[in-house]
């Protein structure tokens, strides 16, 4: 019984920081349909941007809540931002090219972070100088600390504010819209252009801010360690139903569950294995996910 | 009377394809201009260019006294230029309400959207009992209606609409037709696109007639719906 319930909290937190990347990969792709590969690396360059940060501000910030708090939000400043470059500099001009040759420059994207990221700090991984460990709260015998329920509660507080600012205001139905149909957009007086820098902006930020949570659950990062995850959000966004936030949300902590299970029964080297399964497995049986709805496509 | 829209030589081409050789059009304040002619004459190109959608290779676009030619389709529309485009596109998963809001998009103020989506649902009622369903559920005739009062909601001082007769039932398109007749009487100039010559021409203070992307015949309605010309191609007889 313990045991069962550490698997739940683990899952929930792996499923919240899985849940922030899979919220801008499915943004991403609602709004103009490109799966963007290099969402992964973003969520790596947020965790790099939390860790230079704390390299070189340390003594100022401290150890504690605070500092990562502080942390987060420059992270997901400087990913954000960088977000609204790579949409600018390369999808921006690929807007009426085959989706095929986007694909391949995301891909492309993707690499250039990578490798970029390892010419910069060097190709081993670096020690995150801020952890989650210290005090813990004990529930029926299962332990989380609190650095890790902060974290979870930031990541649940940025999907609601991300969930409001979708259905609620100007912004968020000018984003609905365009993923339904851009040209009818323009006819309202939408700024396409700006809207979709703003939903990279967005999601760039949300994966900027896992990327932080990363580290400091793992306590180490890597060029690469974008690349699974990004792999992960997907799965997670078409478990949900690719382009649907509240589905993208479920998706991830159904898998951040389903990991934390198949790890517990199988063993870690069958963590990944399990993951991607389930994704095969969605593919096939229901790949409009669990909330997607059919769309017929218009002809 | 002033002009409010005047196209000088627009040319427009689709790769090899002209769809405009040299379009001359103009449209008086709060006149309503029929825009007539087969497939193909260039009648959706036009209004496309006029909203920045499409852009021309040559000639120029005066608006409201603005050259509008090179503008950004959302500044077009800033300027109360609104295209009611052909076939709707109502955004399907939005409902009634939200894609009247999203209509007034460009007006920043909250009081002013709200005021002019009543406005729309006294038009329309239909579109007051469906404010909550979404989009893609209305029947043709309420998405044209729905359509039409998206563009209300932005304030147009010019609206351009796109066949909105299309595919809709005699007594839907006699409603659709008032409807528009209303937006002109409360002080939009209107630019209507018709298959249905007889329909526009009822409406319509002045037309002309579009053939391979030139104007062919063009004057008042009631001499349009007398010419020859226009009676056997486009009224029969």
């Amino acid at each position: 019984m313990d045991h069962l319930i550490q698997l739940i909290l683990d899952g929930l937190f792996v499923g919240s920081f899985y849940a922030l990347v899979a919220l801008g990969y499915s943004m991403v792709y609602g709004i103009i349909k490109l799966l963007n590969f290099a969402h992964g690396d973003i969520y790596m360059l947020g965790a790099f941007a939390g860790f230079t940060v704390l390299s070189v501000g340390a003594g100022a910030l401290g150890g504690g809540f605070l500092a990562l708090i502080v942390i987060m939000a420059l992270a997901m400043v400087g990913t954000g931002a960088f977000g609204v470059v790579l949409e600018r500099v390369a999808y921006r001009p690929l807007r009426n090219a085959p989706r095929l040759s986007v694909l391949i420059t995301a891909v492309g994207a993707s690499f250039a972070l990578e490798y970029g990221i390892a010419v910069t700090f060097g190709p081993n991984p670096q020690v995150y100088p801020i952890g989650v460990s210290g005090g813990a709260l004990g529930i029926a015998g299962a332990r989380i600390t609190y650095a890790q329920l902060a974290m979870m509660a930031i990541a649940v507080v940025l999907m609601v504010a991300l969930d409001a600012l979708v259905r609620k205001t100007r912004a968020g139905r000018a984003m609905r819209a365009i993923s339904l149909d851009p040209k009818a957009c323009l006819l309202m007086g939408v700024n396409v252009d700006r809207v979709i820098s703003r939903t990279f902006f967005l999601g760039s930020a949300l994966a900027g801010a896992a990327g932080v949570m990363a580290g400091a659950y793992y306590g180490k990062i890597d060029f690469l360690m974008g690349f699974v995850i990004g792999l992960k959000a997907f799965t997670a966004a078409v478990i949900g139903g690719i382009g649907n936030l509240r589905g993208a949300v479920l998706g991830a902590i159904v898998l951040g569950l389903l990991e934390s299970f198949g790890v517990a029964f199988l063993g870690s080297q069958w963590r990944d294995v399990f993951a991607f399964g389930f994704l095969i497995l969605f593919l096939t049986v229901r790949p409009t996910g669990l909330l997607g709805e059919r769309v017929t496509e218009r002809v | 009377m002033s002009t409010v829209l005047d196209l000088k030589g627009v040319e427009v081409c689709y790769g090899r394809v002209e769809a405009l050789r040299g379009l001359d059009l103009t449209v008086g304040e709060r006149e309503i201009v029929a825009l007539l002619g087969n497939n193909g004459a260039g009648k959706s190109t036009t209004v496309s260019t006029i909203s920045g959608v499409v852009r021309s290779r040559a000639g120029s676009i005066t608006a409201f006294g603005d050259d509008i030619t090179s503008a950004t389709p959302w500044s077009i529309v800033e300027r109360g230029i609104l295209h009611v485009p052909e076939g709707r596109r109502i955004f399907s998963r939005l409902t009634v309400h939200e894609n009247l809001q999203l209509g007034g998009y460009t007006v920043r103020d909250n009081a002013v959207i709200d005021k002019r989506i009543n406005e729309v649902y006294e038009l329309f009622p239909r579109m007051a009992e469906r404010r909550g369903q979404q989009g893609g559920t209305l029947s043709g005739g309420e998405q044209q209606m729905l359509a039409i009062g998206r563009a209300m909601v932005a304030g147009p001082r010019l609206i351009m609409l796109d066949e909105p007769s299309m595919g809709l039932a005699p007594l839907v398109v006699a409603q659709v037709m008032e409807a528009i007749v209303a937006i002109n009487q409360a002080g939009a100039s209107v630019l209507l696109i018709e298959q249905n010559a007889r329909a526009a021409l009822k409406v319509a203070h002045r037309g002309y007639v579009l053939d391979s992307g030139r104007v062919t015949v063009t004057g008042p309605a009631d001499e349009l719906r007398a010419d020859p010309q226009v009676v056997e191609a486009y009224l029969g007889a």
